[in-house]
């Protein structure tokens, strides 16, 4: 009041009752050069540092990278030229390598085909507007794993293997009696129990029975192509899916396990988990590629890169333990009494009431594992399989392309498609982490 | 009434077998006992096998190896070494190497770390987004890639000794490594290094002494100065003196090669640039994570008290941020422990590279070897993290 009087009595009423815009220097494109650039003299010199850098990494970049780079050229000749730049034409000439390995090049559309039918998959499952969540898990995670892996070992056709199918086949005939014994009311084990116990079985049985059918009828026949002939990002991509999907289940498992009561189940799991988190990756490979046939009885024997995958899925999976603990810790013990006090039974008290609640809070940490699995992918060349960087390396000892330059375009292609898919996880949970955290946040 | 209309309707069984398996505790026990089984099952499988494989397969077991003679040559070793040595030794070159990497690439990732981690936060605009691009890069592409491009890429790529890039300091850089000049300490040298010592000695007496006057009388003493002086300028006037009783051996070129001076091997620079790079982006992350997770409050409430950014930073901020960082600092030393064992990608004769390599190769003796291997990695990393701990404690808030 007091200073509106003033303001009154003095002569400039009209143009005191209007704020006084800002000085020009503090706001618009100087005033933010200012504040975030120039606050100070040391932030002065630093901006100059730091734009002297950045001039310096553009033009290092756009002169190796465009300018100077080789576009075209039947080997690596064009390279060899002093003062070139990165290598493109080396790419170009060996992508087919850097995708499919030494997939045979009559067969490479069976690697497309997979390629497109996980995109069908994953994509409704990822875009949250997209609808019939339900449909497209039971797609990702049941019909698409064997689809694939039929199309890409091609194993469903040739002469049958008869314990297998006859496997199968038992496992069939369980489920079915277990559902029926289910509906009637006369059994003494719980309907719920039996039904359980049916699914299990069909789960276990359906990609047998397909495998089965598929040979039988012969309708399609797919040439069999060896593990040892894939590479590139094929294989890439198949450890970091499988282990991926493998790693989850046992670090739930694993975390649940050190959490229980019960004493043995807790020592295992805490030892399991404490050795593999104090050795190295390589070592666990070289375990998997020099000891498990070792442990084998003699004559059998397992892929290559079924043992790779064994123990990427086994070390992802203790490190994912640790993590989905933190969520279970965080859980407050309300939680668990509350769902013990409405009669709940252990698998449901996990599955419907901690385990979704425990999940949602460690997102974060379980994507950094899924990145931490997927950048992990490249130490399979250690053991001789032929990742993305395994078979960009494979490729620079060729003497046709050998040039000062086709060592850096090599790992610069191989960097770029490790960044995007790392980059994109963690872009992606960032955003599933919004939106869970939506309810919270009013 | 409601109550015996209950009761009534339910009817009294006789409680049979399967009834005992629904009570939890009868389950626990059934449970565990199939785990012990199933585990003693599985273990008995595994060594009963082996056992048998390595009978067929007429491999020796047992560590007779150890005392064998090696026959190959390792290219860099810090302890006594030659072709004619052990496996045993083998081992412990190959063990020394791999704490030399570790304990040079901890020091540097943190530095690296931290530098960054507080740049991310700084109020430049383009610094902070410099070391955002650095870390979303770095934290995004393989360990191994980056030190394939270290390797491959970079260092091998130098030119050939003839035509050395001369760096400062007569430091050399080529295709064979960083020579670097050796610095050879000459009679007298060690009176500058008395004076050096008693200069650090004297400077922990003062701080001490400085801290209980100022918890006394609440004067504040100079600390820093006097152990600048101390530290720095006495021993350098102490050196000057004594006539500068240091020469430098400098790398020559003799024929096609650099002789004189240290050799860093490229494997080893290529293995240290990697580990610290990619480690410190991840350092920068959780030092970015501390700071930001002091809350707000502190520092203005230090600012209310008058003190300085450079003593907010130091009394209020970084002690703080201390405990948050430490925790998650200890895994990734223990991350970068670990991914020194990458060195055998890039033939860096570390522990994994030398013996789990090389002389599981000429021994055939995969169990022992692996599990020795194994044994010396998980108790490196029980070391490490008992240390950690340790300093944790010390970090942590004292509570009531």
């Amino acid at each position: 009041m007091a200073v509106q009087q003033d303001l009154a009595t003095g002569a400039g009423l009209a143009v005191a009752s209007a704020p006084m815009p800002p000085p020009r220097s503090e706001v618009g494109v100087i005033g933010w050069l200012r504040h975030n650039l120039f606050s100070s003299w040391s932030n002065g010199l630093l901006t100059v540092v730091a734009l002297y850098l950045i001039w310096k990494l553009i033009d290092g970049i756009l002169s190796w990278g465009i300018i100077h780079a080789v576009w075209s050229g039947e080997d690596g000749s064009a390279c060899r030229v002093e003062g070139s730049g990165a290598c493109w034409v080396f790419i170009k000439a060996k992508i087919g390598q850097f995708i499919y390995g030494r997939y045979p090049e009559g067969e490479r559309w069976r690697v497309n085909l997979v390629f497109i039918l996980a995109c069908a998959g994953l994509v409704p499952l990822m875009v949250p507007r997209i609808p019939g969540k339900a449909w497209s898990a039971v797609y990702t995670f049941f019909i698409f794993p064997v689809i694939a892996f039929w199309l890409l070992t091609g194993s469903a056709s040739g002469p049958g293997a008869g314990p297998i199918d006859l496997m199968g086949l038992c496992l069939a005939i369980v489920a079915t009696v277990a559902f029926a014994l289910s509906r009637s009311s006369s059994a003494r084990v719980p309907p719920q129990t039996l039904r359980l116990a049916g699914g299990v079985c069909l789960v276990l049985a359906y990609p047998l029975l397909v495998r089965w059918l598929l040979s039988t009828s012969g309708l399609v026949d797919l040439r069999p192509v060896a593990t040892e002939l894939w590479g590139g990002l094929l294989v890439t991509l198949v450890v970091a899916s499988v282990g991926i999907t493998g790693s989850f289940p046992v670090g739930v498992a694993l975390a649940l396990g050190r959490r229980s009561r019960m004493p043995f189940v807790r020592w295992a799991s805490v030892g399991f988990i404490e050795f593999v988190r104090g050795v190295p990756l390589i070592t666990v490979l070289f375990m998997a590629s020099v000891m498990l046939p070792l442990f084998l009885p003699a004559g059998v024997s397992f892929d290559k890169l079924l043992r790779a995958l064994v123990g990427v899925a086994l070390f992802a999976g203790a490190y994912m333990a640790e993590t989905i603990r933190g969520g279970l810790q965080a859980i407050p013990r309300g939680q668990f009494e509350a769902a013990q006090a409405l009669g709940l039974s252990y698998a449901q008290r996990m599955g419907l009431i901690i385990l979704p609640q425990a999940l949602k809070l460690v997102i974060p940490g379980i994507v950094n594992s899924f990145v931490g699995l997927f950048k992990d992918t490249s130490l399979v060349l250690i053991i001789g399989l032929f990742d993305v960087l395994g078979i960009v390396q494979l490729n620079l000892t060729d003497a046709k392309w050998f040039a000062n330059s086709t060592a850096m375009t090599g790992y610069v292609f191989a960097a770029l498609v490790f960044w995007v898919f790392c980059f994109g996880m963690s872009r992606y949970s960032q955003m599933i982490e919004r939106r869970l955290a939506a309810g919270d946040r009013r | 009434m409601a109550v015996t209309g209950i009761a009534a309707r339910a009817p009294r069984r006789t409680p049979s077998l399967l009834d005992l398996l629904y009570r939890p505790e009868v389950r626990q026990v059934l449970f565990q006992i199939i785990l012990i089984i199933a585990l003693a099952a599985l273990f008995w499988m595994i060594i009963s096998n082996t056992a048998a494989n390595l009978r067929r397969q007429n491999i020796a077991s047992g560590f007779g190896f150890w005392n064998t003679t090696a026959g190959f040559d390792i290219s860099q070793t810090l302890i006594p070494y030659t072709n004619t040595s052990t496996y045993g030794r083998v081992f412990w070159v190959g063990l020394t190497n791999t704490l030399l990497v570790a304990s040079i690439g901890i020091v540097f990732a943190t530095m690296v770390g931290f530098i960054m981690g507080i740049a991310r936060l700084s109020t430049n605009w383009l610094i902070a987004r410099l070391a955002t691009v650095y870390v979303e890069t770095i934290r995004n592409i393989p360990l191994l890639l980056q030190l394939f491009v270290w390797y491959f890429a970079v260092l091998k790529t130098l030119p050939p000794p003839r035509q050395s890039l001369e760096l400062v300091g007569g430091a050399v850089l080529n295709l064979r490594g960083l020579y670097l000049p050796e610095p050879l300490p000459q009679p007298g040298f060690q009176i500058p290094l008395a004076v050096l010592a008693l200069g650090v000695l004297a400077s922990i007496a003062i701080a001490v002494w400085a801290k209980r006057r100022q918890r006394l009388t609440g004067a504040q003493f100079h600390t820093g100065l006097a152990a600048l002086v101390l530290i720095v300028v006495l021993p350098a006037a102490a050196y000057f003196l004594a006539g500068a009783p240091l020469e430098f051996d400098y790398p020559t070129l003799r024929g096609f090669n650099y002789t004189g001076g240290i050799v860093v091997l490229p494997e080893f620079l290529a293995l240290v640039l990697g580990l610290v790079i990619y480690t410190g982006a991840f350092i920068a992350e959780i030092v970015r994570a501390g700071i930001q997770g002091v809350p707000k409050g502190q520092k203005e409430a230090a600012s209310a008290i008058g003190l300085s950014t450079g003593q907010t930073l130091r009394l209020v901020v970084i002690p703080q941020a201390m405990r948050i960082i430490i925790p998650p600092l200890t895994s990734n030393y223990l991350n970068l422990i670990k991914n020194s064992s990458l060195a055998v990608a890039i033939a860096y004769p570390d522990l994994v590279s030398v013996f789990a390599g090389t002389v599981l190769n000429q021994t055939g003796q995969a169990v022992e070897v692996i599990l020795i291997t194994m044994l010396v990695y998980l108790s490196l990393s029980l070391f490490t993290s008992l240390l950690m701990n340790w300093f944790n404690a010390r970090m942590a808030l004292v509570e009531r």
